[in-house]
């Protein structure tokens, strides 16, 4: 069954883009419903983390364009779509300073500054009490991937793009990070994308899985639909 | 040794060239023994500075003859191959070449100007030729090393500084801790060539005014002048050349373009 228009909240419409003659993200067009997470699934070289950035407009893309709630990307300030669709990578790329400033970047861009009470609140959601003051320097893999999703929540964003969060990560960690993306999901109705070349990853977590193949989306369904052993 | 067998000033220095040229060369063949391979840069360099230079020698030659305001040219020409040769050093930076030719004109030519307003610089081509060539020379070598820098910089984080833009942040804004170490490191030599003035370096100019005759210690003090000339049109030019290229590393879009190997 098809959802209801309202219930999209990002559509990509014929998405494309070539790079030095290839076309590493070709004519693909996805709806991500509102609350929902997605999964892109794909072999390394497939395009699916290159189809990621041209979510939040962070590459251009070629041809093909993307509507935010109804509205083209276009025509929004970058600034204001990349606030509205936050993204963590597989690395976490924290600022140096301890983890609160780094959870008072995204909101201090608008010149807003985050009180210390909202900051503990980020950072008992991502299961890190009391680690505001904390150099960042001194945190695990997993802490500091916990502290890069709490930092992308803090600008209270409609959709939080997830690529690769937890291929740099032991099992443990890993482990952590899917359970908490899932919760984090679920409790806030957040909408989320995540990139993963783990398809049992995408089982486990994904409520709908597109697949993708040399740039190209080949198949959208359930997991159970589209994710064969 | 040389003066003995050169009996024509310009024969003696085409030899003495060459005898340069050889060290520089033997130095070359020396880096390729350990596998750092510069020769065909080198050699092109030292055919280039030769031809540029002896090019030059004969304008100002005619020029000398000529009225002052003829240097204002002759300055331009240089600020604009300044630009052209600095901006090289900013690889995949679009738009470079205007940005160091509009930072070395501004921070050499300001200097230069005032300078020469004020009568520090007399307006004679002689002197205004070469301490004006001496500014725009350090300001082209600042600029090329604040830009190189400042790319190498922005290619080895390109990842903290998308992750700035995913969350919302101003492109300058993202860039603006490796726009200020470039500034820093494109004003080394400068600040060094101040602290080390007299002590372990007695630039040319001053080398050339003994010679004349000048006083010693006019001749120093004027040295001291010229090399904080240096320093302010070098700093000048660095200022203005990371605030404009921080604006051309990425699109109007905010994605930041330059990309590649550091």
């Amino acid at each position: 069954m098809s959802a209801p228009p309202d219930a999209v909240i990002l559509r990509a419409e014929h998405l494309s883009r070539i790079a030095d003659n290839v076309a590493i993200v070709n004519d693909v067009s996805l709806d991500v419903r509102r609350a929902e997470l997605m999964g892109i699934v794909g072999p390394s070289g497939s395009g699916k983390s290159s189809f990621l950035r041209l979510l939040n407009r962070l590459d251009e893309p070629t041809s093909g364009t993307v509507f935010l709630a109804g509205h083209d990307y276009r025509q929004l300030p970058p600034r204001e779509l990349r606030r509205r669709v936050g993204m963590v990578t597989q690395r976490p790329f924290l600022f140096p300073g301890n983890v609160a400033s780094n959870l008072r970047f995204g909101p201090l861009q608008r010149g807003e500054t985050l009180p210390d009470s909202e900051v503990s609140v980020l950072l008992e959601r991502v299961g890190l009490p009391g680690f505001a003051p904390r150099d960042v320097v001194n945190l695990s893999g997993g802490e500091q991937q916990r502290v890069s999703l709490a930092r992308a929540l803090a600008n209270r964003p409609e959709v939080l793009l997830l690529d690769e969060p937890t291929s740099a990560l032991d099992e443990a960690a890993k482990s952590g990070i899917e359970e908490l993306i899932c919760k984090l999901a679920r409790e806030t109705s957040l909408t989320c994308v995540l990139v993963t070349h783990d398809r049992d990853q995408a089982r486990r977590m994904c409520q709908r899985v597109a697949i993708m193949e040399k740039g190209r989306l080949i198949q959208t369904g359930s997991p159970a639909e589209v994710l064969h052993a | 040794m040389l003066k003995s067998l050169f009996h024509s000033q310009i024969a003696l220095g085409f030899a003495q060239a060459a005898l340069a040229s050889l060290l520089a060369l033997a130095v070359i063949l020396l880096a390729r023994r350990r596998n750092i391979h510069l020769e065909s840069d080198t050699a092109v360099a030292l055919l280039r500075g030769i031809v540029q230079i002896v090019a030059v020698g004969s304008i100002l030659m005619l020029l000398l003859k000529g009225p002052r305001w003829t240097s204002v040219f002759l300055l331009t020409g240089m600020i604009i191959a300044a630009g052209s040769i600095s901006a090289r050093r900013a690889k995949n930076i679009p738009g470079a070449q205007k940005v160091s030719t509009y930072s070395i004109a501004a921070g050499a030519g300001l200097v230069t100007a005032i300078m020469t307003w004020a009568g520090v610089i007399d307006t004679a081509i002689t002197t205004l030729i070469p301490v004006g060539s001496m500014i725009i020379a350090n300001a082209m070598n600042t600029n090329g090393l604040a830009l190189n820098r400042f790319r190498s910089e922005v290619l080895s984080h390109a990842g903290e500084i998308e992750t700035a833009l995913a969350l919302g942040a101003a492109p300058p804004e993202t860039v603006a801790r490796y726009a200020e170490s470039s500034i820093h490191a494109s004003l080394i030599p400068a600040i060094d060539n101040l602290r080390s003035l007299g002590i372990v370096w007695i630039p040319g100019l001053m080398t050339g005014m003994l010679l004349s005759g000048a006083s010693p210690v006019y001749a120093a003090i004027y040295q001291f002048v010229v090399i904080a000339m240096i320093l302010a049109s070098s700093g000048l030019t660095s200022l203005l050349s990371t605030m404009m290229i921080r604006n051309h590393a990425f699109s109007p879009a905010e994605q930041l373009v330059l990309k590649g190997d550091a």
